[in-house]
């Protein structure tokens, strides 16, 4: 049974990831990975997909990891850790070694393109493992370019706000639905801003047995073109304004974890970051309009899926 | 910073030493740094949280402590204090 | 390979090399096989799919979604401690292209069947080297099997020198593709209780270890990536030893004497060639004739690629006049194809050496004939007599 708590005081003290690491000032991605290494109990293994994760945090000689933590490549972080997953079991049927539960962090990079095929194969076998991705909507490593996460109309390097083609022109992909159409048991939504909330969804994906796998929205002021110090007001927004619906499916049930009855206007979230700031310009209203009507489908659709439309 | 190791004090590409990035003090990022008036803290511990350090220390009394080794200046626990106990001043100001 | 006279602790059987080698793994009793089924290197996969299912090896079978997965999840198995094996061919190595550098670099212990088989284009499912060769660079130990039973004793003797604490290294264990991995061949296997005396169980070195937590893989910049490097060359020439020391330990258990040079007539040959493979027999059968007429021809063999046996290749060679080296794979644009290449690099420093010449034979499943090595011999003599070679590069078989 997983530990749930109610108050952010009852979240561990422990901290299994050091500073020292050299992720941007403001960025989103500590926040879940603190939170994940308290709500994941017992003895842990992580691996981490090539990224901003994996490269700032373990310039050798230095790492911020105080558990054990494996690199291999960009792609393979879920084949890399079904592998570990596959050993620790036969170690464990044959030498009684105790297993470590097995987390993965990828970046949408990492999961929603480049490391699809791994991702895709791990939950179709079955593997014991929880799969995080910390989503910041673009290939932020390597320069803020885009990817099968950008949000309809963001700008980015490889979708810039041009004259013609006014940023990315494609929807973002839905990983959870990918994940359920595996058959996996559980999955879930995270945002830094609701603590309490993202802590329990990991401690239940980890108490359950089989791949789970969560979406972790990230904010990043330098690829967002944001104030560093509004990543977690911005994070809010998200919610609020339904862009990041907080909501978890556990066999077969959805439960919307936030209703958001009175939406703010997507404009406040929006105004917020450099890379939407063409979109508040009268000639790309027609794609502004578009984003709208996306996160508006996205919301009555997991509203019905819930049992609440 | 230490002396750079030999090839012969190499063999594969692992970090022995759990966590040893506290030796890496990137207190020097910041050109704003956040000051945290103790008379106002409710010691709500969102700040602890939401420092992406994490630069913030937690106390036994749940009180909080800025880490001003490791703090980088984001501004995120200023932002985010509900009683506006944390001000973000110039580095090197007072 | 002398013929084993001792056949205690062990049994005749006739199989096929993916069976063979299957079988193999199963003796090694490993702990995780994640691979991917591609021609000819299927009966492998299907084989020991056959041994876990029905509870003869007790191993995790990660049946990944493609070969790019399959050395990923290999690596990971291998840093937390497991005994792993792999199988592949051809594109499906081409796939893992990108994870051999890292398995090396990450000191895995991964053992690794090549069913060697030509790379695409345009597809083909039969016998080239070039894709052994292909990987060449990336530090993994490399070992020739010229018949059935060499492909099962090196599959076995692969797991101990790869898990020597002297090496940590992965190992590819090559078989040509159709003429071993499916021809039927006669071989010895050593009993179940003989393997496991030579085999004992892997101890790893830093295991993934909650206990001991440690960070693998991480950033190395411009400081440290150098010395890095430095440090896997110099441990990767260790080697060489432990797999001698393992060579004469596993002819205590099986009789069977190997070397990484084999060499025949070599001793008072004028010529030579140079073949790797199963078609070195034929190499041999045609060496013998021509040797029975009083001609003065050698064969040389390599069950050892990586690291290439320089010194050994060279002290066999002493006195050889001309060399053909042949190479089933092709180097576009290079000076030579890849093994020419390897041979010339190891004499380039030798004050005597034989004339070298590059024959290209058999890509793509194309048979060797008595007839393609007589004409290798041929032009061999001819250039030991002109004391050059006419040509740079002979191509024995094609229209």
């Amino acid at each position: 049974m997983a530990v749930q708590i109610k108050t952010l005081r009852e979240m561990p003290r422990e901290e299994l990831f050091a500073p020292g690491h050299r992720l941007c000032a403001g960025c989103g991605i500590p926040q879940l990975v603190r939170t994940a290494l308290k709500a994941v109990p017992g003895p842990k293994v992580v691996v981490t997909a090539t990224g901003c994760l994996e490269v700032a945090t373990t310039i050798f000689p230095y790492t911020s990891w105080r558990v054990p933590w494996v690199h291999n490549a960009f792609e393979n972080a879920a084949a890399t850790a079904a592998g570990i997953e596959a050993a620790f079991k036969a170690l464990e049927k044959k030498r009684g070694v105790k297993r470590p539960k097995v987390i993965v962090f990828g970046g949408d990079g990492g999961t929603f393109d480049i490391g699809f095929q791994a991702l895709s194969g791990a939950l179709e076998r079955g593997h014991d493992l929880i799969y995080i991705c910390y989503d910041n909507e673009a290939y932020m490593n390597t320069g803020i370019q885009r990817s099968g996460a950008t949000p309809r109309g963001a700008a980015t390097t490889t979708s810039p706000a041009g004259k013609v083609i006014p940023g990315k022109p494609e929807r973002k992909k839905d990983l959870i639905a990918i994940a359920i159409a595996h058959g996996v048991r559980y999955a879930a939504t995270l945002n830094p801003a609701y603590p309490v909330d993202m802590f329990n969804k990991i401690a239940k994906a980890a108490s359950i047995e089989g791949p789970t796998v969560l979406h972790y929205f990230t904010p990043c002021p330098t690829g967002w073109r944001a104030d560093p110090a509004k990543s977690i007001e911005i994070a809010r927004l998200a919610v609020l304004t339904r862009v990041w619906p907080l909501y978890e499916y556990e066999d077969g049930v959805y439960r919307i974890n936030v209703l958001v009855k009175s939406p703010r206007p997507i404009e406040d979230y929006l105004k917020l970051q450099g890379r939407f700031a063409h979109l508040l310009q009268p000639e790309n209203r027609w794609m502004l309009e578009q984003l709208k009507r996306d996160v508006e489908e996205n919301w009555n659709r997991l509203l019905k899926l819930a049992g609440l439309a | 910073m230490s002396k750079l190791l030999s090839w012969k004090d190499l063999s594969a590409p692992i970090v022995a030493e759990a966590g040893n990035s506290v030796l890496y003090k990137t207190g020097g990022w910041r050109a704003l740094k956040p000051v945290l008036d103790q008379s106002k803290c409710i010691k709500c511990l969102l700040c602890w949280f939401y420092c992406p350090e994490p630069a913030i220390k937690r106390h036994e009394d749940d009180s909080v402590e800025i880490d001003y080794d490791y703090c980088k200046g984001c501004g995120i626990c200023a932002n985010e204090c509900p009683v506006k106990a944390i001000a973000m001043v110039e580095e090197g100001v007072g | 390979m002398a013929v084993a006279l001792q056949l205690k602790g062990q049994r005749r059987v006739g199989m096929t090399g993916d069976e063979a080698v299957a079988y193999a793994v199963k003796q090694a009793d490993v702990d995780v096989v994640a691979a991917y089924p591609i021609t000819p290197q299927t009966i492998i996969v299907e084989r020991i799919a056959d041994y876990v299912h029905d509870g003869e090896l007790k191993a995790s079978y990660v049946a990944v979604e493609s070969e790019h997965s399959a050395l990923s999840a290999c690596v990971g198995a291998s840093l937390a401690g497991a005994r792993v094996f792999t199988a592949t061919s051809s594109q499906g190595l081409a796939l893992m292209w990108e994870i051999m550098w890292i398995a090396s670099a990450m000191r895995t212990t991964i053992v690794m069947a090549l069913a060697n088989r030509a790379l695409s284009a345009p597809i083909n499912i039969h016998c080239s080297h070039d894709d052994a060769y292909a990987v060449r660079d990336a530090g993994w130990i490399q070992f020739f099997a010229e018949n059935v039973q060499e492909a099962y004793d090196l599959t076995l003797m692969a797991f101990r020198v790869s898990e020597d604490k002297r090496v940590l290294f992965p190992s590819i264990v090559n078989l040509d593709g159709f003429i071993l991995s499916h021809g039927l061949e006669p071989l010895y296997v050593l009993e179940d209780d003989v393997v496991r005396e030579f085999l004992p169980p892997k101890e790893p070195v830093n295991p993934i270890d909650p206990e001991r937590p440690m960070t693998y893989g991480p950033l190395v910049l411009f400081d440290y990536y150098f010395e890095f490097k430095k440090a896997q060359a110099e441990a990767f020439k260790s080697v060489y030893p432990v797999i001698l020391e393992v060579f004469r330990e596993y002819e205590k258990y099986s009789g069977r004497k190997y070397e990484p040079v084999k060499a025949y007539g070599v001793e008072d040959a004028d010529v030579a060639v140079l073949i790797l493979g199963s078609s070195a027999g034929t190499a041999r059968y045609v060496a013998r004739r021509l040797r029975s007429k009083g001609e003065k021809v050698g064969v040389v063999s390599l069950t050892l690629y990586r690291p290439f046996p320089v010194s050994d290749l060279v002290a066999k060679l002493k006195g050889v006049k001309a060399l053909v080296v042949m190479d089933r794979s092709y180097s576009f644009g290079s000076p030579g194809a890849q093994l020419f290449m390897d041979v010339a690099a190891a004499f380039a420093n030798e004050s005597e050496r034989p004339l070298l010449i590059n024959a290209i034979y058999g890509l793509g499943g194309r048979d060797l004939l008595p007839e393609h090595v007589e004409e290798a011999f041929r032009k061999a003599q001819e250039a030991a007599r002109a004391g050059k070679f006419e040509e740079r590069e002979l191509w024995l078989g094609v229209r």
